[in-house]
């Protein structure tokens, strides 16, 4: 399979704090990944450095072979920890605005989806609950053709059964050609998911392996040993 | 519905739901299986992960791929019945070994299901 990402010797610094420290990691197209790891780990660092807007205070992180630019945000689909979106917007407003965007965009992708969440599209995006405007978010991430997907923290906010849906969606946009990679701490929730599981520990990696493996090894699912690497 | 538990790798338990399911008759021999992205969306499961399964039971000949066309359940009621048989042995073999911890002999243990049969 080829490679999206690859970080070498990747570091971030903020002043003296260190939130990403000499990380080497490849991404392969074609798998679903889970970026796991505690509060101040180095999650949304990683994710942000992969979609240029921060720079890496040493090391480098490549798109395709290439730093990140405007080749590899036509690319990359990207869901922020919070909102990113004008909410003076309507709902039907946004998905033109990602149509105009985004050659990648699949309009009648995001129009199903949001029927399928009861989303009507003439509601003002401001007077949506938190819930719903996180569903909004995801659906024009999600509605993209993209080659990676970054999630960060996608299904935080919202009820159990529109995360069910939300995790079926991705599943079903799922194709040999795409990576996904899903922060979160609901490890339960996505583990059936995930074709990998990698565990940031103060901004280093300390696991990368296959779901299967680490139950096939260790006995116990990811979530059991997250609560076990992490316990404070 | 599919479940899974928290101490097996989930190709395993897919392909062992998969099992019951051509054993129990829910998936009749010669039928076309479902694909990896309708198992994939209905069991909340990693595509690769049904892949892997998909491949267990290839191995086994319990489905065999044709090219095109998909997956089909072989038509080799014999294979299914033995399929059976061996899923029966494992409850029966845990109905013993729970029984043992309890204190019953394995012949007390038979005699106990036969009692508890003719109640019901």
């Amino acid at each position: 399979m080829s490679i999206i990402v690859e970080a070498r010797d990747l570091t971030k610094h903020y002043g003296s704090d260190i939130a990403v420290d000499h990380l080497d990691l490849t991404l392969e197209k074609g798998q679903i990944i889970g970026l796991l790891g505690p509060n101040g780990s180095g999650k949304t660092t990683f994710i942000k450095m992969i979609n240029g807007l921060l720079t890496p205070t040493s090391g480098m992180i490549l798109i395709n072979g290439e730093k990140p630019g405007v080749n590899s945000k036509k690319v990359i689909s990207y869901l922020p920890e919070r909102c990113a979106l004008p909410d003076w917007m309507r709902i039907n407003d946004l998905v033109k605005m990602y149509c105009d965007f985004f050659a990648d965009f699949n309009k009648d992708k995001a129009r199903t989806m949001l029927a399928d969440l009861h989303l009507d599209e003439k509601k003002n995006y401001k007077t949506l609950s938190k819930g719903n405007r996180e569903k909004v978010q995801l659906i024009l991430c999600m509605a993209r053709e993209a080659e990676l997907y970054c999630l960060d923290e996608p299904i935080g906010g919202v009820d159990p059964a529109a995360r069910d849906y939300i995790l079926r969606t991705i599943l079903q946009n799922y194709n040999e050609e795409a990576a996904v990679l899903i922060s979160t701490h609901l490890i339960q929730d996505v583990e059936s998911t995930l074709d990998r599981a990698l565990f940031l520990k103060e901004g280093t990696l300390v696991l990368n392996d296959t779901v299967d493996n680490i139950r096939e090894q260790r006995g116990k699912s990811v979530d059991a040993l997250f609560r076990e690497v992490f316990a404070c | 519905m599919w479940d899974f538990t928290d101490d097996k790798p989930i190709y395993l338990q897919l392909t062992e739901q998969m099992c019951l399911r051509i054993a129990n008759g829910t998936y009749k021999p010669g039928d076309k299986f479902p694909s990896v992205r309708d198992i994939a969306t209905e069991a909340g499961v990693n595509p690769n992960t049904v892949q892997r399964a998909f491949a267990e039971l290839e191995r086994s000949g319990i489905v065999c791929a044709q090219r095109t066309a998909g997956r089909f359940i072989t038509e080799d009621c014999d294979m299914i019945y033995k399929l059976r048989e061996n899923l029966a042995k494992e409850h029966a073999d845990n109905y013993l070994k729970k029984m043992a911890s309890l204190g019953y002999s394995r012949n007390e243990a038979a005699d106990f299901l036969s009692k508890v049969k003719e109640e019901l």
